[in-house]
């Protein structure tokens, strides 16, 4: 499985997506969500990983399969306070007819967005979930 | 007639990159208040820097943005250069440039494509654009991809790179490696010559407003990786003055400095002022296709920025043309720079304006203050006060409309807003 890692090192635990992308050798992108557009495209299942703020306790973990359904409208909406948010570059590459059949998106609940380097305790055990179940769908398939 | 009070308030501003939050109070049919609340990093990175070696400065500010970053590292290494006596000159300026050039085609696509386009379409974003439009929106990825290769190509990487240093960089392209850029900067500048054409047919709102237009200006070329500060009202100043002449200041209702011309207030910095100022240095292709678009010599419509920014399109990539032809690989890739206590300011033309950086060093580099100021700070007055027109001249227009027509000149300035984290807002109901 092919594994992408959104987020800002720079931003406390919005870095957490990048963290686990780089446990699993994964491609990590810090720049604006649209370089995911590109990146989706290709062969095989894809993990995207990315940070949220949702109000849940730290570490919480969301997964949705959006290979063939979008990402809860609720999440779409207010997708992203970048240029283009993690839901519209998977809608975008969508309507391109570049999104490949199963793409699984997990989001982490962060603690802190502040400016500052490095994750809380909570979120750092998180990003070592994430990565042991997406190395284990790695080897299941 | 009672008094009728209608407050229009918009949380979060989608397609602005960052956070921020707009409200525009409307007391007896006239605008009483407009604010825009912005997020801007408040001062860590300036606060971050301190201590740190004079050879660091580029690599930590271009973390500041994910759409800009080399913008942020021209101008910390001209800052240093400056501080230490250095001024790049030959193919080292001509590859920064060339790196710049790339910058400016990605977030200028981007911009003009994903963000803006959709509000003259009538889209709520570039998803449904895409649905409809799906050859625009392949366009707007090639014209990006085209930007990021030659990011990457001479920069390293494609979002911050890593190649670039105070005094030029670790190493500098063959000349191969620039040639082969050259079809897909060849297709790009034909793309951004029908994105010009395309942009000029819009429907534009009326607003003409009065600016102070601020931008660098360069002896010979299009200003992009320096010059000296100009204006439309006789400012000529070079960037070590910025400081008699700027001052920032704290708002109430905003993390975010506002900038003012100390002497006159408000100022406009970004595509408008560069073509008002510097349309006789655009190549003549850009400068042909400005013609046919019909833009003014001094455009002073901020919702035409649209066009100007398709203009620069085109000049980018025929820029990055020119400089790929005249190329001969330096002999080193940098020259040295030795540190030394003093100041050192340096100014270049982020896409969205003027980015402004001033550091002082002590005798061994650590830097001991370091003062930023981005193009969006410089632009919040004027932003506020373009809001301020819209809304009086389209009152009467529902208020989910009249939101989005002030979102939509909030865009005209491309703000580029808390650079940068892009964790979803998410809500979770669980009723």
């Amino acid at each position: 499985m092919r594994v992408i890692g959104l987020g800002n090192d720079w931003r406390s635990d919005d870095g957490v997506g990048l963290e686990v992308a780089r446990r699993l050798g994964g491609r990590v992108l810090d720049g604006e969500p649209l370089e995911l557009v590109e990146a989706l495209d290709g062969e095989g299942e894809v993990a995207v990983v990315d940070a949220v703020s949702a109000g849940a306790p730290p570490g919480t973990v969301y997964v949705f399969e959006v290979g063939r359904v979008p990402l809860p409208a609720r999440l779409f909406g207010a997708a992203s306070t970048h240029a283009l948010g993690l839901a519209e570059a998977i809608e975008l590459a969508r309507s391109l007819g570049r999104l490949p059949p199963r793409v699984l998106v997990y989001g982490i609940e962060g603690a802190s967005f502040e400016f500052g380097k490095g994750l809380s305790p909570a979120v750092e055990d998180a990003a070592e979930r994430v990565a042991k179940e997406v190395r284990s769908c790695t080897r299941s398939t | 007639m009672a008094a009728r009070t209608k407050t229009i308030r918009t949380d979060y501003l989608a397609r602005v990159e960052g956070e921020g939050a707009m409200l525009v109070r409307i007391r007896d049919g006239r605008v009483d208040e407009v604010k825009l609340r912005i997020y801007e990093p408040p001062r860590f990175f300036e606060a971050f820097l301190r201590g740190r070696a004079f050879t660091e400065a580029p690599d930590i500010t271009a973390r500041i943005c994910g759409i800009c970053p080399v913008a942020y590292q021209v101008s910390s290494m001209l800052a240093m250069e400056a501080a230490c006596g250095v001024e790049l000159g030959g193919q080292l300026r001509a590859l920064r440039r060339l790196l710049y050039c790339g910058e400016w085609i990605e977030s200028h696509a981007l911009h003009v494509f994903m963000l803006h386009a959709p509000d003259f379409l009538g889209y709520p974003s570039a998803v449904e654009l895409a649905a409809d439009h799906r050859e625009l929106v392949e366009r707007a990825l090639h014209l990006k991809k085209t930007g990021n290769a030659v990011m990457r190509v001479i920069g390293g990487r494609e979002i911050h790179p890593i190649n670039v240093r105070v005094g030029g960089f670790y190493r500098v392209p063959e000349r191969r490696e620039l040639e082969a850029l050259v079809p897909d900067l060849e297709r790009a500048r034909e793309f951004a010559l029908e994105t010009v054409r395309f942009t000029a047919g819009f429907d534009f709102p009326e607003l003409e407003q009065d600016y102070e237009l601020v931008s660098l200006r360069d002896p010979e070329v299009y200003p992009i990786d320096r010059g000296r500060l100009v204006s439309n009202r006789g400012l000529d100043i070079g960037a070590a003055e910025y400081e008699e002449h700027f001052v920032e200041e704290h708002v109430e209702w905003s993390n975010a400095l506002h900038s003012r011309v100390i002497e006159r207030g408000s100022y406009l910095v970004g595509p408008l002022a560069r073509f008002a100022l510097n349309a006789d240095r655009l190549s003549p292709l850009a400068a042909e296709a400005a013609r046919e678009a019909g833009l003014e010599p001094t455009e002073r419509n901020p919702f035409r920025s649209i066009v100007v920014r398709a203009v620069e399109l085109v000049y980018a990539a025929d820029e990055a043309l020119r400089l790929i032809a005249e190329y001969e690989p330096p002999d080193r890739p940098a020259v040295e720079v030795v540190p030394r206590a003093g100041v050192g300011h340096g100014m270049s033309e982020a896409p969205r304006g003027v980015l402004y950086h001033h550091y002082r060093l002590d005798e061994d580099g650590t830097i001991l203050e370091a003062k930023i100021v981005p193009p969006t700070s410089q632009n919040q007055k004027t932003i506020e006060s373009d809001l301020r027109g819209v809304v009086e001249r389209y009152l009467d227009l529902p208020d989910a409309e009249l939101a989005l027509r002030c979102e939509q000149s909030i865009r005209n300035y491309d703000p580029c807003i808390s650079c940068a984290t892009h964790f979803l807002k998410l809500e979770v109901d669980r009723a």
